[in-house]
């Protein structure tokens, strides 16, 4: 039954994010006509400006499934996505991605910190590094040219896919001695491990390797306005080594706070219009909530694999874009 | 079962309380400005059926083609459709400082030195970033 019940659910799916994508498309056609025969005309696109913050909203409705069945956060998935196929510049896309990711990630924060599954012993430290870098990286986004940031983004979307393909994760990961750092700083916890009803500790080594990576990571948090979920989780738990739960968990908790810094940076340099976010924001959170519910009842694997060919499609559009190949 | 060892600190559930309250309170605030805005009810600084013009552009040039604020500039024009927005994504942009200042006299009051500094250092990065002092200059 459950099988069977994925299956179909797995066709809704395709079919629904084809039909979004015709229509993204088809729109985007008429946009470039309009366009052309503006530069001409009254400057003004024939597309009534309610079509895009509605079929926006449809859109991260569908991501926000997608991202809760695919195990992705919302914002990898949104600026790759709307960035590409959506009229907006990438600068309002990448302010809207952060500000996407920031919500989920606020919204997340409470439960995961209740549950003592979030650290806030292991959050501080990375997110004081990951924050400041992300203002940098916000910065240089900025002032970057378009396709400049267009091509590296569409690298960085096939790195992603990469590494969502070939990394393997560990639940338990092996920690022969926490380093000074982290015992110093005291980054250790216990939670309560349902899966195998026992209470687990953990702690971490590698931290000063681990905090070099997150400058990497945050300047690239704020640089593309992505979220950073897909290196978070892979550095705390491969690199150093925190149970993947924990990992996961903290990572999505970190996000409220590396992704708050950068979208100062965007807000503050007019990158952010409300007709472009709020949609996004709620699409996505109304797609999480139906998503979650969907995987209760199924586990469809080929999601996962459905969001890493729509990244990898969405991050050779966005390098293309870039490389004024695909305009 | 849960026991006391698997328990949240108290710093953790201070912050999770916050953040909670004030996630729920931004989202609404966020929800209820945008259909006020297009309802049409309320003015404008940019109208939307202009919005499509410029949302194509670069940031830097929306900036100078609309003479729209930049930094804090906004709060001038709290009472436009399109400005009132930005009191939700504010509280939601704001709300992890709020959480830090919770949370640094839970730290401060068990002597978690290390913690007290790195809480400190990151409130003043947040502000830093909120204040509109940084500038990236730009093509």
């Amino acid at each position: 039954m459950v099988p069977h019940y994925s299956k179909i659910l797995i066709q809704v799916f395709i079919i629904f994010t084809l039909l979004c994508a015709a229509g993204v498309a088809f729109a985007w056609a008429d946009v470039q006509e309009a366009s052309a025969s503006a530069a001409v005309s009254s400057n003004v696109p024939s597309i009534p400006w309610w079509v895009w913050p509605t079929m926006l909203f449809v859109v991260t409705f569908v991501l926000g499934i997608l991202a809760v069945l695919g195990g992705v956060g919302g914002g990898v998935l949104f600026v790759p996505i709307v960035g590409g196929f959506f009229p907006f510049h990438l600068d309002f896309v990448r302010g809207a991605g952060l500000l996407v990711a920031l919500s989920g990630a606020l919204a997340a924060g409470p439960g995961l910190l209740k549950r003592n599954l979030a650290s806030l012993r292991l959050s501080l430290p990375v997110a004081l590094i990951a924050s400041s870098a992300a203002i940098v990286g916000a910065m240089i986004g900025l002032a970057l040219p378009t396709e400049v940031v267009q091509t590296l983004l569409g690298l960085t979307i096939l790195f992603i896919v990469l590494i969502m393909g070939i990394a393997k994760k560990s639940d338990f990961p092996h920690v022969p001695r926490p380093d000074n750092l982290s015992q110093s700083l005291g980054i250790m916890g216990i939670y309560r491990e349902e899966s195998i009803g026992k209470d687990v500790e953990w702690s971490v080594h590698k931290t000063p390797h681990g905090l070099a990576l997150f400058i990497v990571i945050g300047i690239m948090a704020g640089l593309f306005g992505l979220g950073a979920g897909w290196a978070n989780v892979p550095v705390l738990n491969l690199m150093m080594g925190a149970p993947l739960k924990i990992s996961v968990a903290t990572s999505k908790f970190l996000l409220s706070i590396t992704d708050t810094s950068a979208a100062w940076v965007y807000l503050n340099q007019g990158a952010v219009l409300p007709m472009i976010v709020v949609p996004s924001i709620v699409g996505i959170m109304l797609g999480s909530i139906v998503g979650v519910k969907i995987l209760a009842k199924a586990k469809p694997r080929a999601i996962k694999w459905m969001v890493i060919g729509l990244l990898l499609f969405a991050g050779l559009r966005a390098l293309l874009k870039g490389l004024a190949i695909w305009k | 079962m849960s026991s006391e060892r698997t328990k949240a600190s108290e710093e953790q559930i201070a912050y999770a309380k916050v953040l909670n309250i004030g996630m729920w309170f931004g989202l609404l605030v966020l929800v209820v400005t945008f259909f006020a805005y297009i309802s049409g009810s309320i003015s404008c600084f940019v109208s939307i059926e202009d919005l499509p013009k410029y949302w194509t552009m670069k940031a830097k040039d929306y900036i100078h083609a609309c003479s729209a604020p930049t930094g804090w500039g906004w709060t001038g024009h709290i009472g436009r459709g399109d400005y009132m927005n930005f009191i939700g994504i504010v509280i939601l942009s704001g709300l992890t400082i709020l959480c830090y200042l919770v949370v640094l006299p839970i730290l401060i009051r068990k002597k978690d030195r290390p913690y007290v500094i790195i809480a400190i250092a990151e409130i003043a990065v947040l502000v830093l970033a909120a204040s509109g002092l940084l500038k990236s200059g730009g093509h």
